[in-house]
């Protein structure tokens, strides 16, 4: 198993890292664009703000690489935001493998939503063995809008898409790697894809 | 929904937790890797780590720790204590911490909040507030408390929260110790003034302290240390409480 975690300098990737390893996985951090070709499963992290994290992609000429990958893609939290059309996080564009858009959540809930909430509507064998509502641990002021590629739902507010899944991307906006024995499990079943 | 956090504060000196910690089944009670699994067992949903090494021996000791903490522990943590520049802040989250607690620091330079969460986003800013109350006014104090300043605690909230922070600490200093409940009211005013996270601290004894400080106190986590170390309120039967009492926790 070659897993490359793709370090574009967004955010801290050390969690995500350990939490492979934990799960006997010795991920390849690099923004190598023939490293991250080889690989088996590739992870797209991303902690911070979203138009500095896309002019960092962009930079490196990531943004072009992503859309051609043919394995297994698992975008986190930013990265899954990122790879949506937009977000209305510095008005920025994204990626654009999810036909969704980015929204900030309104200020009728605190911002940002930090801690642990439930997936539900669960769709994908990424959740296989995780029963519906259960928790998953989240920090973020912005939300991907609901559409037919959602394969799990979170309520803040307002009903959004938690995790997303087109063809061999997936992108979760929970962290799984800080959310217990449940997250662990879901990165055991992104590497069992 | 989003549910209502606890968590446990461990005083870290050298890279050893420090007060004393009294858990069975732990081979080594001073190790905070050790004890933060626990926790992690136990449904604890974060961790704070106060470091309160006086020396940059210490502080660097204290970077080997988080590094082993967040290679063997699954749920979030904040590290807090002496932290006054960006380059602090980045050596601590690239060894996996996933936010930083600042306070002293922050009244001194408040530019710093802005420095932290333009660069690592406001998810990983927390500002902690140590405050006491005097003839009914809330009083920001600095150093752990030992320095009163005339700043009041509900405008420089505000202000961290203009400037980017992700969520307030509040101690109470009134209440720390006493183990006689949170500041409620207090927490209810800050919760209701700003739209950020807040964090109760200071004066958990018993259970039905946390219920209050969720139901009354309006606040969105609750932290302690002694209540927990000491085994006198074990985390799964206080969330268990809390659940009984309509209050959403993570089971």
């Amino acid at each position: 198993m070659k897993l490359v975690i793709i370090n574009y300098g967004a955010g801290n990737i050390k969690s995500i890292q350990f939490a492979f390893k934990r799960l006997g996985v010795d991920a390849i951090l690099s923004n190598d664009a023939d490293v991250i070709k080889s690989a088996d499963k590739i992870v797209f992290p991303g902690v911070g703000e979203a138009s500095s994290a896309m002019k960092m992609l962009k930079e490196s000429g990531l943004d072009k690489l992503i859309p051609t990958l043919k394995q297994p893609v698992l975008g986190i939290c930013l990265g899954m935001q990122l790879l949506c059309k937009s977000t209305e996080e510095g008005h920025t564009k994204g990626v654009g493998i999810f036909q969704t858009d980015v929204k900030r959540f309104d200020s009728n809930v605190k911002v940002p939503q930090m801690g642990w909430n439930v997936i539900k509507d669960l769709k994908s064998d990424l959740f296989k063995g995780i029963k519906e509502n259960e928790y998953m641990y989240l920090v973020h002021s912005y939300y991907a809008e609901h559409c037919n590629e959602t394969i799990a739902k979170t309520d803040y507010g307002i009903n959004y898409a938690s995790a997303l899944k087109h063809e061999n991307f997936y992108g979760v906006q929970f962290h799984p790697e800080k959310s217990s024995t449940a997250g662990a499990r879901i990165l055991q079943n992104f590497l069992d894809l | 929904m989003l549910t209502k956090r606890i968590i446990p504060c461990l005083d870290i000196k050298n890279g050893r937790t420090v007060k004393g910690v009294n858990f069975v089944d732990l081979r080594d009670a001073g190790d905070p890797v050790e004890l933060a699994k626990q926790y992690a067992d136990y449904g604890a949903d974060e961790l704070v780590f106060l470091d309160i090494s006086a020396t940059l021996e210490g502080r660097a000791t204290t970077l080997d720790m988080v590094l082993h903490v967040a290679e063997q522990v699954n749920i979030p943590f904040t590290v807090g204590g002496g932290i006054s520049s960006v380059a602090d802040v980045d050596a601590l989250l690239q060894c996996g911490a996933d936010k930083v607690s600042i306070n002293s620091s922050a009244v001194k330079r408040p530019e710093l909040v802005n420095e932290l969460s333009n660069k690592f986003g406001s998810q990983c800013v927390v500002v902690a507030i140590d405050a006491k109350q005097v003839d009914g006014n809330w009083k920001v104090h600095l150093a752990g408390g030992s320095i009163p300043t005339e700043i009041d605690l509900f405008q420089w909230a505000k202000e961290v929260e203009q400037r980017g922070a992700g969520e307030i600490l509040f101690t109470s200093m009134n209440h720390d110790g006493t183990k006689n409940g949170f500041a409620n009211e207090a927490l209810a005013k800050l919760s209701e003034e700003l739209n950020i996270p807040i964090i109760a601290s200071g004066g958990a004894g018993n259970v039905q302290h946390f219920i209050d400080t969720f139901k009354d106190g309006k606040s969105d986590a609750a932290l302690a240390a002694s209540v927990f170390h000491f085994g006198e309120i074990p985390i799964p039967e206080l969330k268990k409480e809390l659940k009984k009492n309509h209050i959403e926790v993570r089971l």
